[in-house]
C-alpha cells in the first residue's frame, strides 16, 4: 500500500519571501509593533480603572502630537523663512555684510530665547499664580524679567560676536576680505 | 500625458500614489541640506541613551512611593505594571534626590534634543502615499504612540513642575499610564531602528563633520526619503546645527541645575520653580505646601499641641517639650521632591524608631504618619519597616540649630532618607505603629 504524499512546505527562505511581500516587512517589525500595541493597549485599559478621564487624555495625548507637527513646526519653520526672505527683503538667502552671513547670528539668540520661553512658559506668562501660590508661598512676577534680561544676553553677545566677525573679515590681511571683495558682484 | 490619463482610468489608486498633493507631500518641498540619515541618527543616539535614562529613573520614582503599602498608592490600578516594584530602600540618603532630580533636570535639558530630532524626521510625517503596506500602516499608528508619548511625558512633566495645572486629570495617573504607552512605543521604534541608526552612523555624513563650512556642507550621498533632492544653498553646517542644539541644552540645564544644588548655589537658578526660600534665617528655604494653604494655624501649632503615638502599649500624647526632652539626633538629609527641585538641611529631633519602641512596637513594625493638614494631598503616609526603623529617619524638630518655621512643618515633621519630599510629612498630628507584616 502507498502512503499518501505529505504536502511539502516551501522552504523557509520562500516563507521568509511570502510574509514581506504580504507583510511588507520582516517578522521583527511585525514583533516590535506588537509588542508597542500590546503595552500601550494594556496601560490604556487601566486608566479607566482609575477615574473617568479616558478621553480627556486621549485628546492631549492625540494633541501633544498634532501641537508639535501642525503648530509649533510650521510656526518656527515659517519664521524662519520669513527671516530670510521676507523680513530683510532680500532675494538672496545669504545677504553678505563684509563676507559674513548673519543668518545664524540672529538664530542662535532668538532660537534660545524662544526655547526657555517655550520651556517655561507657566512662570513666565504668570500662567497659575494662585496654585503657585498656594504651593510655594511666592509670586511667579520675576519670571518674565529674568527672561526678558536673559533674552537681552543672548541678543547682546551675538551683537558682539557678529561684529567680531564682519572686523576679522575687513582687516586688510585676511583673506575673508579679499574673497569678499572677489566675490562682490 | 497619455498615459497618465490611461493610469488615472484603468488603476486610479495607483495614480494617487504617484500624485502627491502638493506642499508637504512633495519631496522638493524639503531643502534644507543637514537633513538627512546621519543626522537623524546622531540625534537618536543620544535620545536612545537620555529617555532610557528618563524612563528609567520615572519607574524608580514610581517605587520610592513605596505603593504597595496601604493608601500610598496614587495609581492603584497599575496590575501587572506595578511588576517591578520593591521596598524603596533608606540609604544612601541621597538616592531620590539623585533619582528624580536626574528624571527632571535630564528632561529639561532634552528638550532640544527631541525638538531636533523632530525637526529631522518630520518629512516622514508627510510622506506620500500616506500608506504603503499592513507594516508601513501599523509602524505609522505606533509612531503615534511613540511621539505622542513623548510629547505627552514632556508638557505633563513640565506643567507639574512648575505647578500649572492645565490639563484635566489627576497627574500621577497620566504620567504614569501615558508613560507606559510611550515606553512600548519607544521600545518597538528601537526594535526596528537600531540597525538603521548604527548603519547610518557608520556611514556618517559623507564629508568632514568638523571642517566641512557652512559654503561647503552638502546633502548626505544616500537615497532617502529625509534627504533633499532639490536642497537650498546652505545656511548651517552639521556641527553648526548640533552645536546650537548642545548649546540649547547647556543653556537649559544651567539656568535649572542650581534647583538640585545646596545653597548657595541652589539661589542661582534663574528658571525653577523653588528657587527662593520661604521662612526667615535657617528657615529661608523653598516649600511645596505652605501652612495657609495645608489649613494649619498657629492656634493649632501652640502650647496646646500634642502629638499622639498609638500603639500597642495605648495610647500617648506629647507636648513639644517632652519631644524636646528625649534623645535628640542630628542628620544631614535633603528634602528632594517629586517635581526635580531638592535641597539639603541639617535636622535635628528624635528617631522615628525610639518612638515605635516607647508605643510599645518591636523592630519589624511600620508607621503610618498622619499631618494636621487638612488641604492638599498626602496628608497621610505609610512609612516601610525599613523607613520607620531607619537609625537617620527623624521626627525633626529643627532645622540648622533652630526651630522649625510654621511652613517647614513646626512643631514636628518627619525626615526619612531617600524617600521623597511627599512622604516627609510636616505637622505631624498622630504616629500609629503597625504590625509590619500587615
Amino acid at each position: 500500500m502507498r502512503l499518501p504524499s505529505l504536502p511539502t512546505l516551501p522552504p523557509p527562505s520562500m516563507l521568509a519571501g511570502l510574509f514581506r511581500k504580504r507583510y511588507g516587512e520582516s517578522p521583527l517589525h511585525l514583533f516590535a509593533q506588537i509588542i508597542t500595541i500590546a503595552l500601550a493597549g494594556y496601560a490604556a485599559s487601566r486608566v479607566p480603572l482609575e477615574s473617568d478621564v479616558w478621553f480627556k487624555i486621549l485628546i492631549w495625548f492625540v494633541g501633544a502630537a498634532l501641537g508639535h507637527d501642525l503648530v509649533l513646526y510650521p510656526l518656527y519653520a515659517i519664521a524662519d523663512s520669513a527671516a530670510h526672505f521676507r523680513l530683510f527683503r532680500r532675494a538672496r538667502p545669504l545677504p553678505h555684510l563684509a563676507g559674513v552671513p548673519w543668518i545664524n547670528y540672529l538664530r542662535v539668540p532668538v532660537g534660545l530665547s524662544l526655547l526657555l520661553l517655550l520651556v517655561w512658559w507657566p512662570l513666565i506668562t504668570n500662567d497659575a499664580p494662585g496654585t503657585f501660590f498656594a504651593a510655594t508661598g511666592l509670586t511667579t512676577d520675576v519670571y518674565l524679567p529674568r527672561w526678558l534680561g536673559i533674552t537681552g544676553v543672548f541678543v547682546l553677545v551675538s551683537a558682539v560676536l557678529y561684529a567680531l566677525a564682519v572686523r576679522r573679515a575687513g582687516s586688510p590681511d585676511d583673506p575673508g576680505r579679499r574673497w569678499a571683495r572677489l566675490t562682490r558682484p | 500625458m497619455i498615459d497618465d490619463t490611461r493610469l488615472l482610468r484603468e488603476n486610479p489608486l495607483q495614480w494617487v500614489n504617484e500624485h502627491p498633493p502638493p506642499g508637504p507631500f512633495r519631496r522638493r518641498f524639503w531643502r534644507s541640506p543637514v537633513r538627512g540619515p546621519w543626522l537623524t541618527a546622531v540625534l537618536g543616539s543620544m535620545l536612545l541613551v537620555g529617555l532610557t535614562i528618563m524612563i528609567v529613573t520615572g519607574l524608580l520614582s514610581y517605587a520610592a512611593y513605596n505603593p504597595l503599602l496601604p493608601g500610598n498608592d496614587a495609581t492603584p490600578a497599575h496590575g501587572l505594571l506595578g511588576f517591578y516594584l520593591f521596598d524603596w530602600p533608606t540609604g544612601p540618603s541621597w538616592l531620590y534626590r539623585v533619582t528624580q532630580g536626574t528624571h527632571v533636570a535630564l528632561g529639561i535639558t532634552l528638550v532640544p534634543i527631541v525638538l531636533a530630532k523632530l525637526w529631522s524626521v518630520i518629512p516622514k510625517l508627510f510622506e506620500w502615499p500616506p500608506v504603503r503596506s499592513v507594516a508601513h500602516s501599523l509602524e505609522r499608528l505606533t509612531l503615534l504612540m511613540l511621539v505622542g508619548g513623548l510629547l505627552f511625558e514632556f508638557v505633563t512633566g513640565l506643567l507639574n513642575s512648575q505647578l500649572d495645572y492645565l490639563f484635566p486629570f489627576f497627574f500621577y495617573t497620566a504620567h504614569l499610564y501615558g508613560a507606559w504607552v510611550f515606553i512600548g512605543g519607544f521600545v518597538g521604534h528601537v526594535l526596528v531602528k537600531f540597525p538603521v541608526m548604527v548603519r547610518s552612523l557608520r556611514r556618517g555624513p559623507g564629508q568632514s563633520f568638523r571642517r566641512t563650512s557652512v559654503a561647503d556642507t552638502r546633502s548626505e550621498p544616500v537615497e532617502s526619503e529625509l534627504v533633499a533632492t532639490e536642497p537650498a544653498p546652505p545656511t548651517a553646517s552639521r556641527r553648526g546645527v548640533l552645536g546650537f542644539v548642545g548649546l540649547s541644552s547647556v543653556v537649559l540645564l544651567g539656568t535649572y541645575i542650581g534647583s538640585v544644588l545646596d545653597d548657595p548655589l541652589h539661589g542661582l537658578t534663574l528658571f525653577g520653580p523653588h528657587e527662593r526660600g520661604n521662612g526667615v534665617g535657617v528657615n529661608h528655604f523653598p516649600v511645596n505646601k505652605t501652612a495657609a494653604t495645608a489649613g494649619v494655624t498657629p492656634a493649632m501649632t501652640g502650647a496646646a499641641y500634642r502629638l499622639e503615638i498609638v500603639g500597642p502599649a495605648g495610647t500617648t500624647r506629647f507636648s513639644r517639650d517632652d519631644l524636646l526632652g528625649m534623645a535628640q539626633h542630628t542628620y544631614y538629609l535633603p528634602i528632594a521632591c517629586v517635581e526635580g527641585w531638592s535641597i539639603g538641611k541639617t535636622w535635628t529631633g528624635v528617631r522615628l524608631a525610639d518612638l515605635v519602641a516607647r508605643a510599645g512596637g518591636r523592630h519589624t513594625d511600620r508607621l503610618f504618619v498622619e499631618s494636621m493638614q487638612n488641604g492638599g494631598g498626602f496628608g497621610a503616609v505609610s512609612l516601610s519597616v525599613g523607613q520607620s526603623q531607619d537609625e537617620m529617619s527623624l521626627l525633626a524638630l529643627k532645622v540648622d540649630g533652630e526651630d522649625l518655621g510654621l511652613d517647614h512643618g513646626f512643631p514636628a515633621r518627619t525626615m526619612i532618607p531617600a524617600a521623597p519630599g511627599v512622604h516627609c510629612t510636616k505637622w505631624v498630628k498622630r504616629l500609629t505603629v503597625v504590625d509590619g507584616s500587615m
